[in-house]
Order: C-alpha cells, then sequence, then structure tokens
C-alpha cells in the first residue's frame, strides 16, 4: 500500500506541483515551438514520453553500472547526452521499420527531441533525488505526461488565440508566453496541495 | 570594421534571447535574481566561446555527417569543465543555478553558433563571435533579472531600493513572473522594430 502512495505521490508531484514546463522552466524550446495546431501537440508528447521513459532507464542504468563502478560520475553530462542522442537515433530507426504509421505522425518530432532539455533535466535530475531503478523510470513517465498535458492545453488555447483580436506586436511569442504565465499561476495552485 | 560587427551584433541586431528566442529555458528559469544571471550568462559565455574556438579549429577534420554529435561532445566537455570550477570556487552560485549548469549542453544559442559561426568561420571571427553572442546573452539574462528582482523584491544585486514600507509584488521571483516579463520584453521589441 506505502507503496502505492509513494507512486501515486510521485506522479501528483511531477505531472502538477513540479511541472516540467511551468514550474522547472524545461522543455520551453518544444513547448511555444510546436504549440500551434493539437494535432502536431499530440504527435510531439506522445514522442517526449516515450524518450524520456526511455532516457530515465538507460541514463540509470549507466550511470549505476558504468559510472560509479569506474569513479568517472564527472562524465555525467557527457555521457547521458551521448546516451540520449543515440537513444533518439535508434528509436526514430526502430519505429521506421516496424511501425511507419506511427513513424509518420511522429516522425518530425523525434530529431527536435534531443535537443529538449526536458530529457536531459530528468535523466540528471533522477540521478540528483538518488532514485532507485522503478522510481527513474516512473519518473521519467510522469514528467513526459505533464510535459505533455501542458503542451495540448496549450496548442488548445493557442488555436482559439488565432482568432483574438491583439495589438500586432503582441502577437505570436509575446502572447504566447503571457498565456503561458497565466497557466502557470493557476499550476502554482497546486503547490498547496497537502497529503 | 566587420571585425568590430562580428563583435557587436549579439548585443541587440541579433540577440539571441530577445531577436531570435533561443535558449528559452535557462532565460527564463536563472532570471529571479540578477546574481543568478550573471552567473549563468558568464558561464554560458565561457562555453560559447571556448567551443567556438575549438570547434572552428577542428572544422575541417570532422565529417558533415556526424558533425552534430561532434559538436555536442565539445561542447559537453567545456560545460563540464565550468561545472566542476563553478562548484570549486562559487559554490553559491553553483548550488542556485544548479541543474541549469549541466544544462547549458541543450543551450541552442551554443549548438545554433557552432553550426551557423563556428563551423564556416576561422579562428579569431568565432572568438568575437562567441564573445559578442555571449555577452549579448548576459546582457538580456541581467535585464530580466533586473526588472524581476526589482519587482519581486524590491532590491538590485541584493540591495534595498524602497523604503520598508514598500510591499513587493512576490509573483515577478515566482514562475508565471518569468513567462509575462517576457511576453512583455517581446512585445516591446516587436514594437520598436516595426517603428
Amino acid at each position: 500500500m506505502e507503496f502505492v502512495g509513494k507512486i501515486l505521490f510521485m506522479a501528483v508531484m511531477a505531472i502538477f506541483v513540479q511541472n516540467f514546463v511551468l514550474m522547472r522552466f524545461l522543455g520551453l524550446c518544444p513547448y511555444i515551438g510546436v504549440s500551434k495546431k493539437l494535432d502536431s501537440a499530440l504527435g510531439m508528447g506522445m514522442a517526449v514520453i516515450f524518450v524520456m521513459t526511455m532516457a530515465s532507464t538507460f541514463t540509470w542504468l549507466i550511470h549505476t553500472y558504468l559510472l560509479v563502478p569506474l569513479h568517472i560520475e564527472f562524465l555525467q553530462t557527457i555521457a547521458f547526452i551521448l546516451t540520449i542522442a543515440s537513444l533518439v537515433q535508434l528509436v526514430e530507426m526502430v519505429i521506421q521499420k516496424t511501425a511507419p504509421a506511427l513513424y509518420k505522425s511522429l516522425g518530425v518530432f523525434l530529431p527536435l527531441i534531443t535537443t529538449n532539455c526536458a530529457v536531459l533535466g530528468v535523466a540528471i535530475l533522477n540521478i540528483q533525488s538518488e532514485y532507485n531503478f522503478i522510481f527513474a523510470i516512473l519518473n521519467g513517465l510522469f514528467a513526459g505526461i505533464g510535459f505533455t498535458l501542458v503542451l495540448i492545453l496549450m496548442a488548445g488555447i493557442r488555436e482559439r488565440l488565432e482568432r483574438a483580436e491583439l495589438p500586432a506586436s503582441m502577437k505570436g511569442m509575446p502572447i504566447s508566453m503571457i498565456v503561458a504565465g497565466s497557466m502557470a499561476l493557476a499550476f502554482l495552485g497546486f503547490s498547496g496541495l497537502k497529503f | 570594421m566587420t571585425l568590430l560587427k562580428e563583435f557587436t551584433k549579439g548585443f541587440v541586431k541579433e540577440n539571441p534571447v530577445f531577436v531570435m528566442a533561443l535558449g528559452l529555458c535557462p532565460t527564463l528559469a536563472v532570471t529571479s535574481s540578477v546574481v543568478n544571471a550573471i552567473g549563468m550568462g558568464l558561464a554560458a559565455t565561457f562555453v560559447l566561446v571556448f567551443s567556438n574556438i575549438f570547434i572552428s579549429l577542428i572544422k575541417n577534420l570532422i565529417p558533415s555527417k556526424i558533425r552534430i554529435p561532434a559538436f555536442i561532445v565539445v561542447i559537453a566537455s567545456f560545460v563540464t569543465i565550468v561545472d566542476m570550477v563553478m562548484h570549486a570556487y562559487l559554490p553559491d552560485i553553483h548550488k542556485s543555478l544548479g541543474l541549469f549548469i549541466p544544462l547549458i549542453v541543450v543551450n541552442c544559442i551554443i549548438l545554433g553558433r557552432a553550426e551557423a559561426f563556428a563551423s564556416k568561420n576561422n579562428v579569431f571571427r568565432s572568438i568575437l563571435d562567441g564573445l559578442g553572442m555571449g555577452l549579448g546573452f548576459t546582457l538580456a539574462l541581467v535585464v530580466i533579472g533586473g526588472i524581476r528582482e526589482v519587482l519581486g523584491a524590491g532590491q538590485f544585486l541584493g540591495y534595498n531600493l524602497f523604503p520598508e514600507t514598500f510591499q513587493p509584488m512576490l509573483v515577478a521571483i515566482l514562475a508565471p513572473g518569468a513567462f509575462i516579463v517576457m511576453g512583455l520584453l517581446m512585445g516591446l521589441m516587436n514594437l520598436k522594430k516595426k517603428k
């Protein structure tokens, strides 16, 4: 029971209270860049959930069984970014061979994910928070879900903003930032949650 | 004259943050105070200058197909150096910047300059470009950090600016304030460009 409670707590923390985009400022480039259309936001979100979970798994394994025994933890940054880059490449090739339909919808987003700082961020956070293997994977999954949630919300709002009357200089990026700010205000309300 | 331009273009005309909207994650995350903004800006400048030098030196040795992974490894090495040096000599700033020092690796400004400038120009020009862009980034961070610190804490660089009866707008140093200040500044830049 305690285990389930811990997992639930972690899910709420990663998705709402410590949302990667709005509270930790990770993954802002895709958040602003790919949130113009609902479809592409959904595709990007799914690709990010997948890669973040995989990246959490592999970077945890590499840190625990390679970097720590060899006492080369200072190479963490280099090792992790290489892992993520090759992982993304691998995932891209596997999906292309096995699921062409999925590749068609995710394809364009996959290369972008390497430079999504949320992925490297979750890998480093897993190590800093000293999570065990299961929790590291779950943290990656939940963080990805949190990212997707706000990405889709944002895409919905921006599709409506297209028709709003705005001063010309506020169109595009500036108003997106302000909307993101109001969303962050709303999400700030979650930090009062108690268990 | 052109050399001088190479150096100064990053300040206003091609400012990486305000004009090109690159490197948003660290920009919003570390600007809750001016000290953090300066720390982050100078760390990124160091990485930018040295990765530009190194990449411009080895640009003819790297096959163009694997240039991106090669650039990332070069950048990651300099980020690791900055991380360790700051940990040793500036532990306070290192602690408050936290996760965002290793995340300099995925800062699009640095990879962007490597790809767009250093891989095509000689060493001296690359140094000027890196220095200019880095200082432009620092300038943007200090502007945003200054606004947020003055509004949110009533301080600048830790000195109180207002009498004690002043009630700071706490929201400016919290997450939503970052988005809103950034959005308004971008709108202002657009307005200025139109005139």
